[in-house]
């Protein structure tokens, strides 16, 4: 059996692909403007970036070189023909990095408390006020939209150096970006259980504790959880301003120029953030089942 | 008005043993969870040497410092922060679009709908690894390479976010409809012609839009590399917080506030043209 394609006659074809052909015309034209202003930013950007594309090639060389030297010990050798040389200061690192793990826990903590008493008020159905909703969002979106490294960065002149600043600054962005997402789970929650518990004359916090926090609980978890895991890369950093964790070691071993120490604070770095995932993955899964992963 | 049913406890209770008696271990767990992370914070504080005296004069601290900060003024230096700004967004708009060109083609490599599981955990692993390093490490990394400067911002920015990239691209092809790749594999396509004509319609729109995403959360990442001394707005921010200039400071906290709510407004308005309103997960 055999199915001819049916063709148009010589005339009509002409109508429609001149047809098509302007149609797309348009589509194109739009197209290529977008991209001749992007090229044109980026060309602005790159002016204005010092952009030299002569350096990358010179010191691209360097930047293969580096991690060369990096994974290579002072004896020459590679890094991972010798574990104990190239991890001599695992004693110290795992200290910082437990300091670390500590920061991002106990700011994640404080932040999670703090968004958890906020985010009732920011969140539009269950504010008890326009205007207290109003500050309530503006102090959230300032705390999460100043970096948290520029929060360390003037708490380690208040409260001095260490892991204190750190902790702060962490806590506060966290409350700044958890209340947003806290308060966007109350705004899909289901109202009825609050007006049935409303109609029994209960009080506005009874009418949280009972009707919207069992509904959004789940979801608080499953962020902060998503938060700690972001909060433990941040608090890596930390350290470069002096506000503690693992970041003050890594800074001084780039700075110095102990190359197989840089590479061995890193490999510690990612095994951990690699494991934090892994674990709070597997925990969001056992609690809320795969669903309710964002 | 008519009474409330009396209920009989005791027969419930006689009915239902299982939710009245429950085991121990489960009555017990959530309790038990939450001593033990009450536990860990509170040695948390301990070890991190919290202390309400230095927490009270610390705050004391910090209440004179934002006193010290208004009015926010720049002094004479506005032109300076102006110039420092654009860079900062030169060193986003050029990191982002860096690390899309060079993420493209690496993602189609991670897509388990590309090619076989074998290829793909490697991959796979190798971006993850360069998103676990944060983008102010990557910087510093590449201050050793290029030198001071903004132009070791942009290939910070541009490493890091080719790992972000990398998983997110790769995911979204994975999500691409498999029936328009079969039809072109069909009509005799190779598998270039697959990915070209097949893949790519379908994933441009997500990728761009989150490319766009990306420049607007990287005018943040961007603002602060300056720290480390990668250009940029963070720069004159560490200096003028260093020297305790507080009312300086607060003007440069103001412009990046500014910034970063336009480059919001910007982004989302060409996402929502570029994609639609629907497509934005």
């Amino acid at each position: 059996m055999t199915i001819a394609v049916a063709i148009l006659p010589e005339q009509q074809l002409a109508a429609l692909n001149a047809a098509y052909r302007k149609a797309v015309a348009r589509k194109r034209l739009r197209l290529l403007a977008g991209l001749a202003l992007f090229v044109a930013a980026l060309i602005v950007a790159s002016i204005g970036a010092e952009v030299n594309l002569r350096t990358l090639f010179t010191y691209f060389g360097h930047f293969i070189s580096y991690f060369d030297r990096i994974l290579t010990l002072d004896s020459g050798q590679r890094v991972w023909t010798n574990f104990g040389e190239w991890f001599w200061g695992w004693h110290k690192w795992l200290k910082l990095l437990g300091e670390t793990l500590l920061i991002s826990y106990v700011g994640t903590l404080i932040g999670a408390v703090l968004a958890f008493l906020l985010n009732f008020f920011a969140a539009e159905n269950t504010s008890p006020a326009i205007w207290l909703r109003f500050t309530v969002r503006r102090l959230l979106e300032f705390a999460r939209t100043v970096p948290g490294i520029v929060f360390a960065l003037i708490f380690v002149i208040a409260f001095g150096l260490g892991p204190m600043a750190g902790v702060l600054a962490i806590a506060i962005h966290s409350t700044g970006a958890l209340g947003k997402q806290f308060s966007e789970i109350v705004e899909n929650a289901d109202m009825k259980p609050v007006e049935g518990i409303r109609s029994t004359g209960a009080s506005w916090v009874s009418c949280m504790r009972f009707a919207i926090l069992p509904q959004v609980s789940a979801g608080y978890a499953s962020y902060a959880l998503l938060r700690f895991e972001i909060n433990v890369r941040e608090a890596s950093v930390m350290g470069f301003v002096g506000a503690g964790g693992i970041g003050q070691e890594l800074i001084v071993a780039i700075r110095k120029f102990y190359y197989s120490d840089v590479s061995a604070i890193l490999v510690t770095i990612i095994v951990t953030v690699f494991l934090i995932d892994i674990t709070t993955g597997w925990v969001r899964g056992r609690l809320f089942g795969r669903e309710a992963r964002t | 008005m008519s009474k409330p049913p009396q209920v009989d406890t005791a027969q419930i209770r006689a009915r239902y043993p299982d939710v009245f008696n429950r085991p121990a271990s489960s009555r017990l767990a959530t309790p038990s969870m939450l001593v033990a992370a009450l536990a860990i914070f509170a040695f948390g504080l301990v070890d991190l040497d919290f202390s309400p005296s230095r927490l009270i004069s610390g705050l004391s601290q910090l209440g004179w410092i934002s006193m010290m900060m208004i009015p926010p003024d720049p002094g004479s230096s506005l032109p300076l922060y102006l110039k420092a700004m654009g860079e900062t967004l030169s060193i986003a708009l050029l990191g982002t679009t860096l690390a899309a060109l060079l993420a493209l083609p690496v993602s189609l490599f991670a897509a388990r709908n590309v090619v076989p599981g074998i290829v793909r955990f490697p991959i796979r692993r190798f971006l993850d690894s360069i998103r676990g390093v944060d983008t102010l490490i990557w910087a510093l990394v590449w201050i050793n390479v290029v030198g001071l400067g903004p132009f070791a911002g942009v290939l910070a920015i541009a490493v890091s976010d080719f790992g972000a990239f990398g998983k997110l691209f790769s995911e979204a092809i994975e999500g691409a409809d498999q029936k328009q790749v079969e039809g072109i594999r069909a009509s005799g396509g190779s598998a270039l012609h697959e990915i070209r004509f097949g893949l790519m319609p379908q994933v441009l729109p997500v990728i761009a839009g989150q490319v766009l995403y990306f420049i607007e959360s990287n005018t943040r990442s961007a603002t602060i590399i300056g720290i480390v001394g990668a250009g940029g707005i963070g720069l004159q921010l560490a200096e003028q917080i260093r020297v305790l200039e507080w009312q300086k400071v607060s003007f440069l906290i103001l412009m990046i506030l500014i910034a970063v709510a336009a480059i919001d407004f910007i982004s989302g308005k060409l996402r929502f043209a570029i994609i639609g309103r629907r497509a934005i997960a």
